[in-house]
């Protein structure tokens, strides 16, 4: 059987093995060098500040809504389940907002600052000792990390402000003790699993907050092409609040996305905490919802859990309250 | 109409073209519907191909559809094992009818109907049917179990290279039945949930409740089942490829009953896991998976031993490199065990580290990185077994000089260029964080593609030219109508 020369001969003479290994070594270094070359290129640094543009949406990050009291599909095989009345916040918590807690809260003493994050305090989860159960106690926990390259909040030393071009933005790279601080900061609290779900799908057992089906212009998701992302550099970014809300945007036509009781931003942009603390016994995750610009449409179905401990921190996670 | 009959006969009469078959669906699927997610999605294929074809996808159901997509292809791949196991060892002949003929139907009917009542509207016959088609499967497991019946006299061995018995008990045909016996008990342990979590649909995703400290009973099943059934199929691959090369020797003798061992603790370990065993089930597991992978080692120690002694015997005294070049002379005889070898870094290896750094690492990353390590291992998985029966077909196919080389190194090249990608995604978050990730994501993106994309090429330019052979009188297909897979067994 004939064979390619890339391998040494096995029966010519030695001189032939030399010269088909050579070559052979000479194609391996060839392969290895350019390999080399798109892993050095793959491996250059991402720019986490690139310029991004600056559109208004319109959208007032300030407002609420109530939800009415009743029943609703719940879950992806729609289970009938029941909530008191409650109000959410329209859109997820901004950059802005979140700065200017830090600041009140540093004035009322409630945080403190050391120089990789924010601290506060959290009074702790119950522990039950199961296997692979955090036992989260309570104390001082991180709310925020500072010298995380992609945090979007700049502390001077003594103010807290947003990263330009980053004010509308959800705020993103919070814990989940971050976001429950703030929430309780204002007197509200993390909407739980079910509030949050009711807020998102209304009471028809629509897999989107705005329908059926899903477009890209329906939300930010992975690879949705909006006009903040650039997969072949920095990948995907947040997109301002309230931003598929049908505005055109530079060429860029939106489609309305709101929730049927008027929230925006319920699927897609950034995953966002749920208050639940140990919704089952000894499961010290906390839950997520929403899908984020980092994941596929398929994790933007309002049933789609993710969750994560509650220290994680990332540029795909927000938040928002609800009372 | 004879030309119709004869080339029917040689589809579904001879080992070869039920293979050539089976593969063939597989690779229709695959291409098929591969295009509806990843890369393609992104590159809006997905949807032009839900038009065109007029699929009706619903988006609560994409769990259901997934499923009956996996077991499409996977009752696909059980039909290729089955021929291969009825073509390499000795049975009657009405068994092996049998059990070819009602697995042939059994998988036909799952694929066309499944995925025609999953992707093309809820026809509720072809559920029916595609229920039909997996009751067919499990039949025709019965009939091979009772086909490979290890007791019966006819069926012990003379040979003294192969293990056995005193008495000629062939351990290897035990082996054989052990891995055919549990694999039916284990579609069982899928059935029953199946059933459960059918009515209404109300079917999930094993990677999408892993973190969930509390499951029910039927959770853990069909965990238990998807794991379990996939291991079977890697340990009957394992004990095909070692027919096909001659496996013989105190090796054998070593790792028979190791097979034997292995595959019945593995599966009362994972069947333990709905019982009160529960908490000692994962242990059960690794001590079941340790002999197994231990036997497949001894398969490959084996393997390039007789590669090195055949592809050097001209030579006195060989070198290493001499050595390293008969290993790898001719591909398709080394690459199945080296895909064997590979499967530790993709799969196995990922596995234990997984389990070792579990809290320190994996469970302090949200749950959707741990559904990507989860869904990739066994997707590796999965597809490096498809290369080694690609493989082993490329032999079956008499190819020879260099398109032997080709096909073989092709095959090799391109899919572990794609799983070594894949494998390296999972992991990503050791090296990089999630803001910084995007060129490194890209990069992975396209060795995947490349890997994956030009091997379903290859597939397909073997698949074009088995079909105009189809068109000729005297193609190769009339050889291959009375060859059988026993007859080619290496000497």
């Amino acid at each position: 059987m004939k064979h390619l020369p890339i391998f040494p001969s096995l029966r010519g003479g030695r001189s032939s093995q030399r010269s088909n290994l050579m070559a052979s070594l000479k194609l391996i270094r060839v392969i290895a060098l350019s390999m080399t070359m798109v892993l050095l290129t793959s491996c250059s640094p991402v720019d986490l500040n690139a310029p991004m543009p600056a559109y208004e949406t319109g959208v007032d990050p300030d407002a609420w809504v109530e939800i009415p009291e009743g029943e609703f599909f719940y879950g992806q095989f729609n289970e009938v389940e029941f909530t008191p009345a409650f109000e959410i916040m329209v859109t997820d918590v901004t950059t802005t907002q979140y700065a200017d807690y830090l600041n009140a809260a540093l004035e009322d003493e409630t945080l403190k600052v050391d120089e990789k994050s924010v601290l506060g305090f959290y009074p702790g989860d119950p522990f039950h000792g199961i296997k692979h159960e955090l036992n989260i106690e309570a104390g001082d926990w991180e709310y925020i990390p500072l010298a995380d390259p992609s945090q979007r909040i700049k502390f001077d030393g003594s103010t807290f402000s947003a990263q330009k071009g980053y004010e509308d933005h959800p705020m993103t790279s919070v814990t989940w003790f971050g976001a429950w601080g703030y929430c309780q900061f204002i007197e509200a609290e993390l909407p739980t699993e079910i509030q949050w779900e009711k807020a998102a799908r209304g009471t028809d057992g629509r897999p989107f907050p705005w329908g059926w089906e899903i477009a890209r212009e329906n939300a930010n998701f992975y690879s949705s092409r909006d006009p903040f992302e650039d997969m072949s550099s920095f990948g995907s970014r947040t997109t301002p609040i309230g931003f598929y809300n049908g505005n055109n945007y530079d060429g860029y036509q939106t489609i309305d996305s709101v929730s049927p009781f008027g929230l925006y931003d319920m699927a897609g942009n950034v995953w966002q905490w749920i208050g639940d603390v140990q919704f089952q016994e000894g499961f010290s995750d906390r839950l997520m919802r929403g899908g984020s610009k980092d994941t596929y449409d398929m994790d933007l179905r309002v049933w789609v859990r993710n969750s994560a401990p509650p220290m994680y921190f990332s540029p795909g996670v927000g938040f928002r309250c609800a009372r | 109409m004879q030309f119709i009959k004869t080339r029917f006969k040689y589809l579904f009469n001879s080992t070869k073209g039920l293979i050539l078959v089976a593969i063939a669906m597989i690779a229709m699927v695959t291409a098929v519907w591969g295009m509806l997610s990843g890369p393609m999605a992104e590159m809006g294929v997905r949807e032009i191909v839900i038009k065109a074809l007029g699929m009706d996808i619903v988006q609560a159901e994409r769990e259901g559809r997934i499923i009956i997509l996996y077991h499409s292809i996977a009752m696909a791949v059980v039909a290729i094992e089955t021929y291969m196991v009825t073509g390499l060892l000795k049975m009657k002949a009405f068994f092996k009818t049998a059990v070819n003929l009602l697995i042939t139907v059994g998988y036909i009917l799952t694929m066309t109907f499944g995925m025609g009542f999953a992707y093309f509207g809820h026809n509720w016959a072809f559920h029916g049917l595609y229920i039909t088609g997996l009751s067919l499967i499990f039949f025709a497991g019965v009939l091979l179990c009772v086909a490979l019946w290890p007791w019966d006299k006819d069926h012990y061995t003379t040979s003294t290279e192969h293990a056995r018995t005193k008495s000629g008990f062939d351990l290897e045909r035990a082996a054989f039945f052990t891995t055919a016996v549990t694999t039916v008990l284990s579609s069982l342990f899928g059935a029953v949930p199946g059933s459960y979590y059918g009515h209404g649909f109300e079917t999930f995703l094993a990677e999408n409740i892993i973190r969930l400290p509390h499951k029910s009973v039927m959770e853990y099943s069909v965990i238990g089942h998807l794991h379990i059934m996939l291991a079977l199929i890697g340990i009957m691959i394992t004990l095909i490829i070692g027919r096909w090369l001659n496996f013989k020797g105190i090796l054998h003798k070593i790792a028979m009953p190791l097979m034997i061992l292995g595959c019945i603790v593995l599966n009362l370990g994972v069947w333990g896991v709905v019982t009160p065993l529960e908490p000692v089930a994962h242990m059960i597991i690794y001590v079941g998976a340790t002999p197994s992978m231990f036997a497949a080692l001894l398969l490959l120690i084996w393997d390039w031993g007789k590669l090195i002694k055949d592809g050097t015997a001209h030579l006195t005294k060989p070198t290493f490199l001499q050595k390293l070049g008969a290993i790898v002379h001719d591909p398709l005889k080394f690459g199945p065990t080296w895909q064997m070898l590979f499967m530790n870094f993709t799969t196995s290896g990922i596995g234990i580290f997984m389990a070792i750094r579990l809290d320190e690492v994996f469970r302090l990353w949200p749950a959707r990185e741990e559904r990507i390590e989860l869904t990739g291992h066994w997707h590796a998985l999965s597809a490096i077994i498809a290369t080694i029966i690609l493989m082993y077909y490329g032999d079956m196919l008499g190819l020879k000089g260099k398109v032997r080389q080709l096909y073989g190194w092709s095959i090799i090249f391109l899919s572990d260029l794609a799983l070594g990608a894949v494998t390296v995604f999972e992991m990503k978050r050791l090296v990089i964080s999630e803001a910084e990730q995007q060129p490194l994501v890209n990069l992975l993106m396209y060795m995947i593609d490349f890997g994956l994309g030009f091997l379903l090429v290859l597939l397909a330019i073997v698949m074009v030219w088995r079909l105009t052979d189809l068109f000729k009188p005297k193609g190769r297909w009339t050889e291959e109508a009375t060859q059988e897979l026993a007859q080619e067994v290496a000497k």
